[in-house]
């Protein structure tokens, strides 16, 4: 064994001699993580390169939130884009990596319920419409529109969701059925939010979930459901102004961008970060995504001056969080 | 048994031959399914893609706006990665097939290592990302580079380039090495002056089949984390890159961080705005074209070779 892990160790050393490590004096800023975060990110990157005439570079992968956090708490990106807020064992990683973070809420996901745009009798659905259709007793035993409203007609329903890993699952889960990943398993699921646009579209049966920007790309052949606002009573349409006045709940959530605290010490990073928030109202509207109150980026700003680290919700993900509470528990670290 | 006359003779062989007919149309029919579905395919992505395979596409950075985006990052990065793979998996994988042909003695050892490079080539490639993951990505610290996905892919085509090497020494002659040894020659001189140039054609035909399957591979490639987004290209030698003006060295491009043409159709294909898929037609247009060239060069210099044997 020892002989072994010795050869191991020379080989790396001669493999580093060799290549030279990392090239030291590239300017790399590197970022990796969840899917629905990242035409964001890679907006601001693009256009934070052309603007640093490509002295900067920025890199960005998807590796999924949790496949993300995992680089994040082990030293090796700089930025992290997350869907939903670090979990308690994320956070523990991350703890025992030495890494701290500042949480930046960038913008809102409103996760849309999409319906075949020839479907007549779906005018709008409540959370416990939505909850029989999903829930996990509904597996096997709810397979017609009617046994979930007796007004609906009796055709079959054909289910489209997310893939279990993805935080879009997660949340979803959450916010209807009221529990994080539990849900029915009978139903259609990919990852690739464009099987479930092409699956809905070319059945009159069908009924889907996924991000607002997925939606607001085919609007043309898929039908936003107005979702009941539980507190209201009122159907509120998936829409950017229904978002941003905070009545299309509980299916609309934060998503944020973690930036590793050592890492602004970094001019590159720190350049990018400003870049990032002072753009983000622009370049977040273009890939049709809802910003936040221009309070909340100059926020984010003052908060990584501050050096104010760790998270708002110690661990647990929570459903119709708006951002001026996250801001006002911000205010308070 | 009364001997069959002329005519049952006839009706027998007449049968024979409609079932030779029938072998032969339905061999030509099933060639021509294989065939259509390829034509069908390049035809689709061609006809779909047209409008964006221009020369700016080959020159421009990826980009969120689907008519401005490009695969110089793509194309570049697959390049880079091919040539690591090659230099690895070639000088590896055909001495391991002399060895295994010409040196190693025939005992149970000899016997579970061949079963064991048989049964390689039959990994799912993203076993081998998750190895490399571990092994050149973590402990050799190579990260996420070029290096990386190069070697992982070697890894991957390896098994492929030491079956073909040896079908290749198998199928020269035995007298050929006979007539070598006769006059003298040691082991090592009648591959060196013999075995190799001879078995060359087939060599390099199996390199090419293993480096075309490799070109598409995106999940191993996933796996140790090639990027999505990546608006510049890996240092080229001797030239400033950073704000400091100072030179990259020979070898810099190899632990430069990239992305491959497999990725970057992937991640178009999985875009909200439909217009990316114009640009994963384009792209998966180019990237046939770079498996036909390589299957085109292989043919190639597998003519020019067995043109020089003369035995």
């Amino acid at each position: 064994m020892f002989k072994q892990s010795k050869l191991v160790s020379a080989l790396a050393v001669a493999g580093v001699a060799l290549f030279g490590a990392q090239a030291a004096h590239a300017q790399i800023v590197k970022i990796d993580g969840s899917s629905t975060v990242y035409p964001i990110t890679e907006a601001v990157a693009e256009d934070f390169q052309k603007a640093k005439k490509n002295a900067i570079k920025v890199t960005v992968g998807i590796s999924g939130t949790g496949g993300g956090f995992k680089k994040f708490c082990r030293d090796e990106t700089d930025l992290q884009n997350a869907s939903r807020p670090i979990t308690a064992k994320e956070m523990a990683d991350c703890k025992a990596a030495g890494v701290d973070y500042i949480e930046m809420p960038v913008a809102y996901d409103a996760l849309t319920v999409v319906i075949n745009p020839k479907n007549t009798f779906l005018k709008q659905a409540t959370v416990e419409e939505l909850k029989k259709l999903w829930e996990p007793a509904a597996q096997g035993v709810v397979m017609k529109w009617n046994q979930v409203n007796p007004a609906w007609p009796d055709a079959p329903v054909k289910l489209f969701g997310a893939g279990a890993d993805s935080g879009t699952f997660e949340y979803f889960t959450e916010a209807i059925v009221g529990k994080a990943k539990s849900s029915r398993g009978d139903y259609t699921a990919s990852e690739d939010d464009n099987v479930l646009v092409q699956g809905v579209s070319r059945d009159v049966n069908g009924i889907g979930y996924f991000g607002y920007a997925y939606y607001a790309e085919n609007m043309a052949r898929l039908k936003g459901l107005p979702i009941v606002n539980p507190k209201t009573g009122k159907a509120v349409e998936p829409s950017g102004a229904n978002v941003e006045n905070g009545t299309y709940v509980p299916l609309s959530r934060p998503i944020f961008v973690y930036v590793k605290a050592k890492s602004m010490q970094k001019p590159e990073v720190r350049e990018f970060v400003e870049f990032y928030m002072k753009n983000a109202d622009k370049l977040i509207r273009e890939v049709k995504y809802v910003p936040l109150p221009k309070a909340a980026y100059e926020g984010n700003i003052k908060h990584a001056k501050d050096g104010k680290i760790g998270t708002v919700f110690g661990g647990k993900n929570e459903v119709g969080i708006t951002v001026e509470e996250i801001m006002k528990r911000e205010a308070k670290m | 048994m009364q001997p069959m006359t002329t005519e049952q003779i006839r009706v027998l062989i007449a049968r024979g031959k409609m079932k030779d007919t029938i072998f032969q149309a339905l061999g030509i029919i099933c060639l021509a399914i294989g065939l259509l579905v390829i034509f069908l395919l390049v035809g689709d992505m061609l006809m779909r893609g047209l409008d964006r395979l221009n020369i700016e596409f080959f020159t421009e950075f990826a980009s969120r706006r689907a008519h401005q985006s490009g695969i110089l990052s793509a194309w570049v990065g697959t390049i880079l990665v091919m040539f690591v793979t090659a230099m690895a998996a070639v000088p590896l994988g055909v001495a391991a097939g002399i060895y295994l042909e010409e040196y190693a003695k025939r005992n149970w050892v000899t016997d579970i290592i061949e079963i064991n490079i048989t049964n390689l080539a039959a990994v799912p490639s993203i076993v081998y990302g998750l190895l490399a993951l571990g092994i050149f990505v973590y402990t050799f610290g190579f990260g996420q580079s070029i290096l990386s996905a190069g070697l992982t892919l070697a890894l991957l085509i390896l098994p492929i380039v030491i079956v073909s090497t040896r079908e290749a020494i198998r199928s020269i002659p035995a007298m050929i090495r006979e007539g070598s040894m006769a006059v003298g020659a040691t082991r090592w001189q009648t591959c060196r002056y013999h075995i190799i140039p001879y078995a060359m054609p087939g060599i390099l035909t199996g390199v090419i089949i293993g480096l075309a399957r490799a070109i598409g591979e995106t999940a191993p490639i996933i796996t140790i984390g090639a990027l999505t987004f990546i608006a510049f290209l890996p240092p080229v030698p001797f030239t400033a890159t950073g704000a400091d003006g100072v030179s990259a060295g020979l070898f810099d491009w190899v632990m430069s961080p990239f992305t491959v043409m497999s990725i970057q159709i992937f991640n178009w294909t999985s875009r909200p705005d439909p217009a990316f898929e114009i640009n994963a037609a384009a792209a998966g247009f180019v990237l046939m074209g770079m498996v036909l060239s390589m299957n085109a060069i292989a043919i190639y210099l597998r003519y020019r070779m067995r043109k020089n044997i003369k035995w």
